[in-house]
């Protein structure tokens, strides 16, 4: 019989993860314990993180967040602070999975899971948030997108767990636009995202662009060419077209089940007109 | 190890079980068959659950994710002869048709509306977006839970 194990606090933790060093970690289970039921992943003991109340909560000290890693989504949804500061964050929690998987699956545990869909990730890129990794004896933190090696690959050493994600509070007036594209609202795997951050100036201005699009390659792909091209001018549909076009040659998607590559190209393209339709009433 | 829960409103032991899923425990070894395995990955809410009033998938627990907490099923909610006016509301409306949905649709729909009680069709539209069913089409359960959070409203006027 497989152990299960539920650490209350990190001084148990880390006594449970040096004990079962092969244990595999889980805080929602919404991923891993979906995985090993249909053997994706060999039967292991696990160390579940729901009752460690020092991995819960969203801290604000100035200009920065700090969210802790085992937050379930749907408690994020209700801290004023994520809503406030962070909508594009909130709205791209709102469209992922379903209340009930939102009530279970944690923040840390859709980064952790690295799945190039997780919705939370384009909104986290386009933030630069960086990752903070605890282990007993060490804490380190990296940018997220050091973090995520590819699909379900991480830097995330034995010993250690995602503690916490830190990012800046965008300027208070910045446009956060989050659209995901998928078969139904709720429920769906994302065949397109894009998660955008954008600063004007009192004259319509882009003085900043932060973009970042889901589900378009291994892991999330973030165009500096495309906000090159909006930063310093307007923002208009003329300019966001070519963005988009610059968008179109810079993802890699795959064909799979669920779309073409070819259709997650126009579709990746095609969210930054949004921000046109959006944000200016101009379409 | 033994684990100690509530389990609709009864203090329960559950022994050596602590591998196993939530849905297995709530219906082999409690009997508590209403609670329904569907997908088994967390995408259809047939095997919802509240816990601590919060509606969760049974198929993705593990038994010891219950230590210490209050669990309700759909046995947990309302009498045969009394139904909860939830319960009462899916039947006049005809929200059930082969029932599989139906306990976890219950559930979420109870959980919606001890926290909005006059929810509009979005928000139970919303609220019910983790529960699938394939026969209705959903409309004649939405029509349920706006009538139940009628019948709740008036039942609760002085």
């Amino acid at each position: 019989m497989k152990q299960v194990l539920l650490p209350r606090s990190m001084n148990d933790l880390w006594a449970m993860m040096h004990d079962l060093p092969d244990a595999a970690v889980y805080a929602g289970g919404t991923d891993l314990l979906v995985k090993m039921r249909s053997g994706l992943i060999p039967p292991k003991d696990l160390i579940c993180l729901e009752r460690i109340q020092a991995l819960k909560g969203v801290m604000v000290h100035g200009d920065r967040m700090v969210i802790l890693a085992g937050t379930p989504l749907s408690h994020l949804l209700r801290e004023p602070a994520i809503t406030r500061h962070l909508p594009v964050l909130a709205k791209a929690i709102t469209c992922l999975g379903s209340p009930l998987i939102r009530n279970m699956g944690t923040i840390g545990g859709n980064v952790c899971t690295a799945s190039p869909a997780g919705d939370t990730l384009a909104p986290l890129y386009a933030l630069d948030a960086r990752v903070e990794l605890a282990s007993e004896t060490s804490v380190r933190s990296l940018p997220i997108s050091r973090f995520i090696l590819g699909p379900g690959q991480t830097l995330l050493e034995t010993g250690e767990i995602l503690s916490a994600i830190h990012v800046e509070k965008p300027h208070p007036e910045a446009i956060q636009h989050f659209e995901k594209v998928g078969r139904r609202n709720a429920l769906a795997c994302s065949l397109a995202s894009m998660a955008a951050i954008l600063r004007l100036s009192d004259g319509g201005i882009v003085m900043a662009a932060s973009l970042a699009w889901g589900s378009v390659g291994p892991t999330v792909i973030t165009c500096l060419e495309a906000a090159d091209w909006l930063i310093g001018q307007p923002l208009s549909m003329d300019r966001l077209t070519q963005a988009a076009a610059i968008v179109q040659k810079a993802v890699c998607p795959i064909t799979d089940i669920r779309a073409t590559a070819d259709y997650r190209r126009a579709v990746a393209g095609n969210l930054l007109l949004r921000i046109c339709e959006q944000k200016m009433g101009n379409p | 190890m033994s684990i100690i829960c509530k389990i609709n409103g009864n203090d329960t032991e559950i022994q050596g079980a602590s591998d196993r899923r939530v849905v297995d425990v709530l219906r082999e070894d409690l009997g508590l068959t209403g609670t329904k395995e569907g997908c088994g990955a967390g995408e259809c809410g047939a095997c919802t659950i509240l816990v601590d009033g919060e509606p969760r998938l049974s198929c993705l627990m593990m038994a010891v994710q219950l230590q210490d907490k209050a669990v309700t099923t759909i046995e947990g909610i309302g009498e045969s002869e009394a139904l909860h006016p939830v319960q009462e509301a899916f039947v006049e409306h005809g929200a059930v048709q082969c029932g599989f949905c139906t306990p976890g649709m219950v559930l979420s729909a109870v959980n919606l509306l001890s926290l909005h009680p006059e929810p509009d069709r979005n928000r139970i539209r919303r609220a019910l977006s983790g529960n699938l069913c394939r026969c209705t089409g959903y409309v004649k359960i939405v029509d349920a839970v706006e009538a139940a959070a009628r019948a709740m409203a008036e039942g609760s006027k002085p």
